[in-house]
């Protein structure tokens, strides 16, 4: 009874936007027949039938993060789910309201706007120019949010048959992400972490499924998933800020010893000019910086792929429609490759970051006994 | 190149959830899916060890039992080999103990004919002396009775008599 209440409401959450799109597809339909009267906006719609597909924007604006997920157009009419906007404005305070207010940047709304064009596209400004504290929802943070939910209801029902029946073989979910969990901890964090590595698995393995989920999630096409949440350099620059600041902190004694006076180099690269503990130093930051780099361009550069595969059906119907059909069979071909391709990538990155951020546990735990050695001989 | 530049309200969201998704996972599922992982191990090699001990046990007992039916099969031999030689010599002595029964019965009753018989024979010479003397009292009487064969039996009496 109670599964079924949470069913209904769940596909309720998942149905509203979509009801609510369509009010704003109609709204906006509204709206451009009542601007249309007007010669400046009409002369900007005019502007936009003119203006030629352009598959890198529109790749773009897919990989960038939005204010509405978009699913499609058809004609003017934008199809898409308005999510919250949750602004912050020294001079007017807080402001919670739905992007769809902004009729997809045509209009403005309590004092502000969204930008359409330019770099700064989908972004929120005060009419006046300044630029409030954005909070708000995005396309990203949303299906961050049904990451997590999956990612908290495969492990906390899996959680909760683990302390019900500790011994028991493994059944239901359990034989699918056990196994998994298993690599994972005993494959990676184990090894390379060292003896410690209790303390650090429970952030490690959360690392690994939040990636793997998001990775694996913006795969999919249809919201609430398909955003680019690991190609977001803001997420991976967090993940990376997380490690990194487990990293600074669990460092031993040893850890800094190697770091600023790095036994078993010569002298005259540390005494005059320290060349060995600047380049040990800046160490410190690029092994985080390259974490965050790594998964974003990974991820990033996959979507790009299957996008631009997908505009090459565009790029080839504006020539002729026939040439299309016989291009987008080669390009669902590749896009299933990619998707392919892609779903390793997910796992590898996903693998990878987490492999390399408990290496760099392990590195800042470790006892170097053997260069203690070497300093003596 | 905005894509590089991490946008505030995105780094807030991620740090947000990302805790608490740690926090959350790392009590609730995390936690007792790793104390349950390591007992089963603990119980699996447990378990194996309890396998192994009970395999030894068991393959010592069958070590102990064979031995125990071989020290028995010695043991039976022994005593039907027992058994038998007692037999044999039973009837052994069984059979000595007859004869010489036998010998002994056979001489006594040797014994005792020879008695009966040196005692028949002696009872058989007194009534033979006894017969002979009534019978010759009775001749006597008889004969004497006839002077005339009293004449001729001193006669014939005084033939035999020879005067030495």
């Amino acid at each position: 009874m109670h599964k079924t209440i949470c069913k209904v409401l769940l596909a309720a959450a998942l149905l509203l936007p979509w009801v609510n799109s369509s009010f704003a597809a109609a709204e906006e339909q509204e709206a451009h027949s009542v601007e249309g009267i007007t010669p400046g906006h009409e002369a900007e719609i005019h502007g936009e039938e003119v203006e030629k597909l352009n598959p890198g924007d529109f790749i773009f604006d897919h990989i960038k993060d939005a204010h509405e997920w978009h699913i499609m157009t058809i004609g003017h009419t934008h199809v898409s789910i308005p999510l919250p906007v949750i602004l912050y404005s020294k001079s007017s305070g807080l402001h919670i309201f739905m992007s769809s207010k902004f009729k997809h940047g045509h209009a403005a709304y309590k004092g502000f706007r969204m930008e359409t064009t330019g770099e700064n596209k989908n972004k929120i400004f005060g009419e006046d120019g300044s630029k409030p504290f954005d909070m708000s929802i995005t396309k990203n943070i949303a299906s961050m949010f049904f990451g997590v939910f999956i990612l908290l209801w495969i492990f906390l029902s899996m959680g909760r048959t683990y302390r019900k029946n500790p011994v028991s073989a493994p059944s239901g979910l359990q034989t699918w992400f056990e196994p998994i969990v298993l690599f994972v901890h005993d494959d990676i964090i184990k090894p390379s972490v060292g003896p410690k590595y209790e303390r650090y698995a429970p952030y490690l393995l959360t690392l690994f499924f939040f990636i793997w989920i998001n990775n694996s999630l913006g795969l999919i096409p249809i919201p609430p998933a398909g955003a680019n949440l690991t190609g977001n350099i803001a997420v991976t620059l967090v993940l990376a800020t997380f490690t990194f600041v487990i990293t600074t902190f669990s460092g031993t004694k040893d850890y800094w010893k190697h770091i600023f006076n790095t036994p078993g180099v010569p002298w005259w690269l540390k005494l005059p000019i320290p060349i060995m503990p600047v380049v040990e130093a800046l160490g410190i930051f690029t092994k985080p910086i390259v974490l965050m780099i790594r998964l974003f361009a990974n991820i990033t550069a996959g979507h790009i792929i299957v996008m631009a595969f997908i505009m090459l059906i565009y790029i080839f119907a504006e020539m002729s429609t026939g040439l299309a059909y016989g291009i987008s069979v080669i390009s669902i071909l590749f896009n299933v490759f990619m998707t392919f391709l892609e779903l390793l990538v997910a796992f590898i990155q996903a693998f990878i970051f987490t492999f390399l951020s408990s290496i760099y546990f392990g590195l800042a735990l470790a006892e170097h006994h053997e260069a203690h050695e070497k300093e003596h001989a | 190149m905005d894509l590089l530049i991490p946008e505030f309200g995105t780094i807030i969201w991620t740090l947000i959830v990302f805790s608490i998704v740690v926090l959350i996972l790392g009590k609730y599922a995390w936690k007792p899916m790793l104390k349950a992982l390591k007992q089963r191990d603990l119980t699996i090699a447990e378990s194996l060890q309890a396998a192994e001990k009970a395999k030894r046990e068991v393959g010592q007992l069958q070590l102990e039992s064979e031995k125990l039916m071989a020290q028995a099969k010695v043991e039976r031999d022994k005593m039907l080999q027992e058994a038998r030689e007692l037999k044999e010599s039973l009837m052994h002595d069984a059979r000595e103990q007859a004869k010489k029964e036998g010998l002994k019965m056979i001489e006594d009753a040797r014994q005792a004919i020879k008695t009966e018989r040196t005692a028949a024979i002696q009872d058989i010479k007194n009534q033979v002396s006894e017969l002979s003397v009534a019978i010759s009292e009775k001749i006597l009487l008889h004969e004497l009775s006839d002077p005339a064969k009293q004449k001729e039996l001193i006669e014939k009496s005084l033939v035999d008599v020879k005067f030495s």
